[in-house]
């Protein structure tokens, strides 16, 4: 359903020094250099999948998502979507994808959603009882009601989402790319927008390519997951093998029956906290038995545990630093 | 083209509903064009005393130019400045990104998308205007007459259209053209006049520069029965020429566009 391959952006931007010297002479000589917002990144989504799309801020998500869905043009590369280069935004490829940013909106802000469903329905040509029909379907899946006729601007955020997600879907799109789509929600509203798209997605068999803050939204609805770091693709996989990726060390938590000294570690891996009688150490997984082994043998030990760091920990601390 | 025309009577209807849901906006507006035309007109009026004249027109000729300068007045509040003032709002909010992924021209969803009902009052009154002053300049209206007059506001309307789409087309890359916008409609505003009343420099740059002389004086002049023939078949080269550029400037336009980041 969606083929990249090799696809890289490339922006120009001016160099400007802070300051009014710095000004001067961005005004003279304005200097200017490529950034690679995206590059050379291959993939394939077979119909029907649901992957997420992972990386910090400015790591070139946004940017793929909208060469996929043909807003800009790549700098080089091959891109195809539905059979469809996007940017050329044949009426055909248009009708069959939707486009859901959680940070814009599309909906009518003075009027109810259900003027711009039927706008919407007018653009994509959808006879009234179509859509009629559509509306009342997908307004029970989403659990909206007479907040079709109420002003967008009288919805709360989870509300207008919900809308938002039925303006988009109106036309039955076979590709879905959503932007964040539930960015600001409360835990529930997440909940509920989350359990409609897995819903969706298997009445319809659509495929979703969804980018997201929240790690619950992709634990939950994504078993593949892309990660792309500093515009290259890092990761493309199960979400459980991204884990061992990003952090190949066990979790070894020791509760010990009296304390110990830092030295009686040595040569039992990383030593992460000592206090008292409870002890944090992290192991490569080749040694672990070994390890574990010893640990029981050396002292006396009440209690013991082996963990994967959280996968959402992992992909936070590398969204913090922004680096790996 | 059917479904354009259904998706228009929506986005008017839409846009009618979005207006009527503040009431008192339409009234003050209403009430704003009524005092604009009438002091457009005591203006007008201190050109031309009775029995003055000012480049060939009289009093009543002049009304009608000043009629025609209301229609188009109208048609930029009621049509032009909702909907090409719009496009820099979708491009500094990247809500131009919904327009391009709908399976529509976006030149059509950003030109037509809404319209102020307010602007409709001042072109029934520059028409009632217009038509005032032609009856007092004792002309006959007959079907081709009026066929003319028709054809050649249409000719203005095209050319009016172009020009504010030009200039709206550029805040695909800058943001703000709003100063550029008010430059054009302070231009326009020279068309209240005969365009006889300028010097000859000027009315050469208000014919084919900024062609204001085709949006008044032009169909003034058909109505009036006195407009050559090559001056009309220049309106029609210029309009074509005004929209064909207007319309690849924006498909260009469009290739520049690099959405406004998440």
């Amino acid at each position: 359903m969606i083929t990249v391959e090799r696809l890289s952006k490339t922006y120009r931007v001016a160099d400007k020094q802070p300051g009014l010297a710095g000004t001067l002479r961005h005004f003279l000589r304005r200097r200017q250099r490529d950034v690679f917002a995206v590059r050379d990144v291959s993939f394939e989504i077979a119909p029907g999948e649901m992957v997420g799309f992972l990386g910090a801020n400015g790591a070139g998500k946004t940017t793929t998502l909208k060469m996929l869905c043909g807003l800009i043009y790549p700098s080089s590369g091959q891109v195809l979507v539905a059979g469809h280069q996007p940017q050329r935004r044949h009426p055909d490829f248009l009708r069959r994808i939707t486009l859901v940013m959680g940070q814009k909106q599309q909906l009518i802000w003075d009027l109810p959603p259900m003027d711009s469903l039927r706008v919407n329905a007018a653009v994509y040509g959808i006879p009234d009882r179509v859509a009629s029909r559509r509306i009342a379907e997908l307004s029970d899946l989403l659990e909206l009601g007479e907040e079709l006729t109420r002003p967008v601007r009288k919805l709360s955020l989870g509300q207008r989402m919900k809308a938002e997600l039925l303006a988009a879907l109106l036309h039955e799109p076979e590709v879905l790319f959503l932007d964040e789509p539930t960015l600001g929600l409360d835990v529930n509203a997440q909940m509920r927008v989350r359990q409609f798209l897995a819903d969706y997605n298997r009445r319809t068999g659509a495929t979703v390519l969804l980018t997201s803050h929240y790690m619950a939204d992709i634990t939950a609805l994504c078993p593949r997951v892309l990660l792309i770091h500093q515009g290259q693709l890092f990761h493309d996989g199960a979400l459980d093998r991204l884990a061992s990726r990003l952090a190949p060390e066990r979790h070894v938590r020791l509760e010990l029956k009296e304390p110990a000294p830092a030295e009686a570690f040595t040569g039992l891996g990383r030593l992460d906290s000592l206090e008292n009688c409870e002890v944090n150490l992290r192991v490569e997984p080749s040694s672990l038995t070994r390890v574990l082994a010893e640990v029981l043998e050396r002292f006396e030990v009440r209690d013991l545990e082996v963990n994967d760091p959280p996968i959402d920990q992992l992909i936070g601390e590398l969204f913090r630093q922004g680096s790996l | 083209m059917g479904r354009y025309w259904r998706t228009l009577r929506r986005f008017w209807g839409t846009a009618l509903a979005t207006q009527l849901e503040y009431q008192l906006n339409v009234v003050v507006e209403l009430l704003a064009v009524v005092l604009s035309l009438g002091g457009s007109l005591l203006l007008l009026s201190l050109f031309f005393g009775p029995g003055r004249e000012l480049g060939g027109w009289n009093w009543n000729q002049a009304l009608i130019v000043q009629g025609f300068y209301t229609v188009f007045d109208g048609m930029t509040t009621a049509w032009l400045r909702p909907n090409l003032g719009a496009i820099v709002t979708y491009v500094r909010e990247g809500t131009l990104d919904f327009v391009l992924l709908k399976p529509i021209d976006s030149q059509f969803w950003v030109s037509l998308r809404t319209f102020a009902p307010a602007g409709l009052s001042e072109v029934v009154l520059g028409l009632g205007l217009a038509g005032w002053g032609a009856h007092q300049s004792g002309v006959v209206l007959t079907p081709p007459l009026l066929v003319a007059v028709l054809l050649m506001l249409m000719v203005a309307a095209v050319i009016l259209y172009s020009l504010w789409f030009l200039i709206a087309a550029t805040s695909i890359w800058f943001v703000k053209t709003w100063n550029a916008t008010e430059v054009l409609r302070a231009v326009l505003a020279s068309g209240r006049y005969p365009l006889e009343a300028y010097p000859a420099s000027l009315r050469l740059l208000f014919t084919l520069v900024v062609p204001v002389a085709f949006l008044t004086t032009v169909p003034a002049e058909v109505l009036l029965g006195r407009a050559s023939l090559p001056l009309l078949a220049l309106g029609f080269v210029l309009a074509g020429g005004f929209f064909a550029a207007a319309r690849g400037f924006w498909l260009f336009a469009l290739r520049h566009y690099t959405s406004a980041s998440s």
